[in-house]
């Protein structure tokens, strides 16, 4: 099996996995971690070099969550690569647990507490200037929800990136084009979004983003251009996968019946069977 | 009396000085090297300098991004748009996150009187004492700036100190004076009252209890230089010896020094109290002085604060 089919096993592995977690915790972020996940998938399984042994290790590359809110399929990976136990997932969102509705730096593996919108752009551009300080060849990664855009503070962070020439930074948008209102570009209208970050001196890339092949194939020829930080608009399916959920707004933070996580479990599998085949 | 200086040359030639010694020091500031005095400095240490210009939400989270790589990171900006811009950022991606950064506003309280509320930062202290994983100080003159610096760089964690923009007098005559975080330091000691301080009021606490004491009346002086953590037996200590309290802070009466005392002595040793401070009130324009002079905050203001509270305490318990 090649290496893209194999990432896409490994993904729809995940979606039951955060499916069901969502279902257990009768909370979470279900259309947009499901969005993100391939995106996730081919960083932490085939690009992001880390040691889930040593997750301070000083030469690790970095991740930020900064669409916090898709947390579920993030806490998912971390676990399955090894930053803490998979038996721990299962305290999502329970009292005293770590694991909470977004990302926090007491779970192994997480760089920097989100969950507010517009942060992780200029936290990714501190860490990626502290790398060029240093001399280190670390990268910097960031995801970003469509949505966030509307912050401010997004552009201020591009700005700043774009005029230090981080090429050791890149930022990923999950362009869903749905928000918790509806349409993005009925709620705020963010396009023209390649020509915007182009403006700010951003190099960057429009790729399916669920399509893992491309994707990998991206994440492998980065940065996009030297002397530049590199945008990857990603463009997705909020929900991906999951034919009830799939563009369906509600499905933001929507918490599956036990019907609807049965037939959940039954689309994926049905997934997973035409990977194989 | 000693020469005025002011607390933010005094920080930022320690901060040169420390930078020099210890690569790890990085300098942020978003158009506000002039308003900090850090010219020397971003001339100086190039390779430690950021500038972001005008754009303190990213000033943070940039901060708070080095931070997490191993810099000590020192946000310099006017206190106003720090504790009021940035402060999600702060609130986020420094203290609830941890991060080893170190928020230093200048020109605070009502430094740039005339200019406005927009400029004003009266608001500061209530609002970093409400989030928790930064603590807060502020410096009452520049021999203690220094130390605090010294003390915010070799010691990790969220912090926020606010200085004035002015020259202001020595309260301390020698560098050997103690700067302990969240110890308060007894400036004067005295039974009748105590006058609890912070930052540039600490000078004219001091000044109206010498004169006080002349009137035969003997004030305790207290520094709270740090508003948190909080030094609560120091308060609880000068509640039960004095038997009266006056606080003396630039900054709204609301959720500042005045509350955080008042804090510790209702639930401790309840006395009678007085806050003096920035009313809820449209603040009137003037500079540093005329609105000291103007809400009673300075000497003559504070002694007239005294004066009543005293007649009042005395009537309670002859």
């Amino acid at each position: 099996m090649n290496e893209a089919n194999l990432l896409r096993r490994k993904a729809i592995e995940l979606r039951k996995n955060l499916v069901q977690m969502i279902f257990d915790a009768k909370s979470g972020h279900t259309g947009g971690s499901l969005s993100s996940l391939d995106i996730l998938t081919v960083l932490y399984y085939a690009i992001l070099r880390v040691d889930t042994a040593d997750p301070a290790w000083p030469d690790r590359d970095r991740f930020v969550l900064s669409k916090g809110h898709s947390v579920e399929g993030y806490y998912n990976i971390l676990a399955d690569k090894g930053f803490f136990p998979r038996e721990e997932l299962k305290s999502f969102c329970k009292f005293k647990t770590r694991l909470i509705g977004h990302p926090n730096v007491k779970v192994p593996g997480v760089e920097m507490n989100t969950g507010a919108l517009g942060h992780g752009l200029s936290a990714a551009t501190g860490m990626a200037l502290a790398g060029k300080m240093d001399g280190k060849d670390y990268r910097t990664f960031v995801l970003m929800g469509d949505g966030e855009l509307a912050e401010g503070s997004v552009w201020e962070g591009a700005m700043a990136a774009a005029n230090y020439g981080l090429d050791n930074l890149t930022a990923i948008i999950d362009r869903n084009r749905l928000q918790i209102s509806g349409d993005t570009e009925k709620v705020m209208r963010l396009e023209n979004l390649k020509g915007k970050w182009a403006e700010f001196g951003w190099a960057n890339v429009e790729t399916d983003g669920h399509d893992l092949a491309q994707l990998l194939e991206t994440f492998r020829h980065l940065p996009l251009e030297k002397g530049k930080p590199s945008m990857i608009i990603a463009n997705t399916i909020k929900g991906k996968d999951i034919s009830f959920m799939e563009n369906v707004a509600k499905w933001h933070h929507g918490v599956p019946s036990e019907a609807q996580l049965s037939q959940a479990f039954a689309e994926l599998d049905k997934l997973t069977m035409e990977v194989s085949e | 009396m000693s020469a005025a200086r002011s607390c933010r040359e005094s920080f930022t030639s320690t901060l040169l000085e420390l930078a020099r010694k210890d690569p790890r020091i990085v300098a942020l500031t978003s158009d506000a090297r002039g308003s900090v005095s850090l010219g020397d400095y971003a001339t100086a240490l190039p390779a430690q300098f950021v500038e972001v210009g005008i754009a303190e939400q990213n000033e943070v989270g940039i901060a708070a991004g080095l931070a997490s790589c191993g810099k000590i990171a020192f946000v310099c900006a006017p206190a106003c748009f720090l504790c009021a811009r940035s402060l999600e950022q702060i609130k986020v991606d420094v203290a609830y996150s941890g991060m080893n950064v170190k928020i230093v506003g200048v020109s605070g309280g009502v430094s740039y009187g005339a200019l406005g509320t927009s400029h004003h930062s009266l608001h500061d202290i209530a609002v970093f004492r409400a989030i928790h994983g930064i603590s807060v100080f502020l410096p009452c003159d520049a021999r203690q700036t220094r130390k605090m610096t010294e003390w915010l760089a070799a010691n990790v964690g969220g912090a926020y100190m606010r200085m004035g923009r002015a020259a202001v007098p020595d309260v301390y005559e020698s560098d050997d004076a103690p700067f302990v975080p969240g110890k308060a330091n007894t400036l004067k000691v005295g039974n009748d009252l105590a006058i609890i301080a912070t930052g540039e009021m600490v000078r004219h606490a001091l000044d109206a209890a010498l004169g006080l004491e002349k009137q035969g009346i003997h004030a305790r002086v207290l520094d709270m230089h740090t508003l948190k953590p909080f030094d609560e037996e120091a308060v609880i200590v000068a509640a039960r010896e004095t038997g009266l309290v006056v606080t003396v802070e630039e900054h709204s009466v609301n959720g500042g020094l005045g509350a955080a005392v008042a804090q510790v002595v209702v639930q401790n040793h309840p006395v009678p109290m007085r806050i003096l401070g920035i009313p809820d009130e449209a603040v009137v324009a003037g500079n540093s002085a005329e609105l000291f002079a103007y809400y009673g905050l300075d000497a003559p203001g504070i002694t007239v604060a005294v004066m009543t509270a005293l007649g009042a305490k005395n009537r309670v318990r002859p």
